[in-house]
C-alpha cells in the first residue's frame, strides 16, 4: 500500500508545483506550496508506516510546524505588498525591475 | 499455545480485513483530494481555491489517521483546516473576495510551458517510484505499542529531536514577532478624540443622522428619496455614488422614471397631509 500513497503523494505535489507556475494571485500560489507540503507530509507519514518507527510522522510534524509560520509571514508579507500596491498578483511586484 | 494461535490468526484476519477497508478508503480519499488539487489550481476566484485545499487537507488527514498516525491526523485538522486556512479566508477577504486572476498570459505560452514542465515532473516522479522496491509495510504497532502513538512521538520529541523541537520554539517566536512588524502600520496622523468628533460633527451643520430612503414614501429601494412629512424630497437620504449612477427604470414605477415618480409621490403625499390637517381643524372646531 505504500507504493499508493507515494504516487498520491507525488500527483498532489506536482499539481501543487503547476499551480505554482501557473497561478499569479499570491494567495494562491500560497495555497499550491501549502499543497506541495502537504504531500511531502503523506509520503513521510507512509515511510514511517513502512519503517516500523515514529522519526518519519516527527518529520511530518515539524513540517508542519514550519508551514505554519511560514504562512503566518508569508500572508503578512502579502498583506503589505496589498496595502502598499492595491494587488495581489505577482506580477506587479516588479520594483526592483528596472 | 492454542489461544495465542487463535490470536494470531484473528490478528491476521483482522488485518486482512483492514487491508480492504484501507484500499476502499484510500481510493475514495485518492479521488476526491486529486480533484479538489486539480480545482484548486484551475478555479479563478481565491475564495474556491481555498475551500478546495480544505477538502485536500481533510482527506489528507484521514489518510494520516488509516496510516497508523491518529496524533498527526489531529494536528492536521487542527492546525491546517483549522487555523491556516482560517488565516488564508481572512487575507482572501481583506484583499477582495471578488478579486479574480485575468486570464491574460504575462509571459506567452506560460502555461503550456507550465504543464509540459509539470507532466515530465510527474512522469519522472512516478517512474522513480516504480523502480523503487518497496518493502512490506512493517506497521507501527510495535512502535505505537508502549503508550500509544502520542506517547511514541513525545518520547521521540523529547530525546532524540530535542534540539530540532526547542529550535521550533525560536522559529515560532520569530515568525510572530515578523507578522506583528509585518502587518503593523504606523499612523500618520494622530487619532481624533471623541472630543475632536464631537466639534467637527456640530461645525458640519447636521447634527441629526441622516435621513433613511423610503420614509414616506411607497418605494423601498435605495435610490428612491426619502419623502421629508411636509412631502418635500429629501436628497440626502440617497448616497450620493448611487445618485450620480441612478439611471433606468425600476419593475413597479410603470414606466415613470425615478424622478417623475417621486415627483407624483410628493404630491400625494402633500395632498394627505394637507387633508388630515384640515381633517384635524373640523375636529377642534
Amino acid at each position: 500500500m505504500t507504493g499508493h500513497y507515494l504516487v498520491l503523494s507525488a500527483i498532489l505535489f506536482t499539481i501543487g508545483a503547476v499551480g505554482v507556475l501557473i497561478r499569479r494571485n499570491a494567495i494562491v500560489v500560497f495555497m499550491c506550496v501549502e499543497l506541495m507540503l502537504n504531500a511531502t507530509n503523506l509520503a513521510f507519514v507512509s515511510f514511517a508506516r513502512m519503517h516500523g518507527d515514529l522519526d518519519g510522522q516527527i518529520i511530518a510534524f515539524f513540517v508542519m510546524v514550519v508551514a505554519a509560520a511560514e504562512v503566518v509571514v508569508g500572508l503578512a508579507i502579502i498583506m503589505a505588498i496589498f496595502r502598499s500596491r492595491k494587488s495581489s498578483s505577482v506580477d506587479d511586484a516588479n520594483l526592483l525591475k528596472y | 499455545m492454542s489461544g495465542a494461535v487463535g490470536e494470531a490468526m484473528s490478528g491476521a484476519v483482522a488485518a486482512g480485513a483492514h487491508q480492504t477497508g484501507e484500499s476502499a478508503i484510500f481510493w475514495i480519499l485518492a479521488v476526491v483530494s486529486v480533484a479538489a488539487a486539480l480545482g484548486m489550481i484551475l478555479v479563478r476566484k481565491a475564495v474556491y481555491s481555498a475551500l478546495m485545499l480544505a477538502a485536500v487537507m481533510f482527506s489528507l488527514a484521514v489518510l494520516y489517521a488509516v496510516n497508523e498516525a491518529p496524533f498527526l491526523a489531529f494536528v492536521q485538522v487542527i492546525v491546517y483546516t483549522g487555523a491556516v486556512l482560517m488565516l488564508f479566508l481572512f487575507v482572501v477577504m481583506i484583499v477582495g473576495v471578488s478579486s479574480t486572476d485575468s486570464l491574460v498570459e504575462t509571459i506567452r505560452g506560460q502555461r503550456v510551458a507550465a504543464a509540459v514542465a509539470g507532466i515530465g515532473f510527474a512522469v519522472l516522479l512516478l517512474v522513480g517510484f516504480g523502480h523503487a522496491a518497496l518493502p512490506r509495510a512493517t506497521g507501527l504497532q510495535e512502535a505505537n505499542g508502549n503508550g500509544g502513538n502520542v506517547m511514541g512521538l513525545a518520547r521521540l520529541i523529547f530525546t532524540k529531536y530535542v534540539f530540532a523541537f526547542e529550535v521550533t520554539s525560536a522559529l515560532l517566536i520569530t515568525a510572530a514577532l515578523g507578522a506583528m512588524v509585518l502587518a503593523h502600520r504606523e499612523r500618520l496622523t494622530p487619532k481624533p478624540t471623541q472630543k475632536e468628533l464631537s466639534i467637527r460633527r456640530v461645525r458640519s451643520g447636521r447634527v441629526s443622522p441622516l435621513p433613511p430612503p423610503g420614509t414616506y414614501a411607497r418605494h423601498n429601494a435605495v435610490d428612491m428619496p426619502a419623502l421629508l412629512p411636509d412631502g418635500s424630497m429629501s436628497e440626502l437620504s440617497v448616497s450620493p455614488v448611487i445618485a450620480r449612477r441612478r439611471t433606468g427604470t425600476h419593475e413597479d414605477l410603470r414606466g415613470e422614471t425615478p424622478e417623475v415618480a417621486a415627483r407624483h409621490e410628493t404630491a400625494t403625499v402633500k395632498a394627505v397631509v394637507e387633508q388630515s390637517v384640515e381633517v384635524e381643524e373640523d375636529e377642534t372646531k
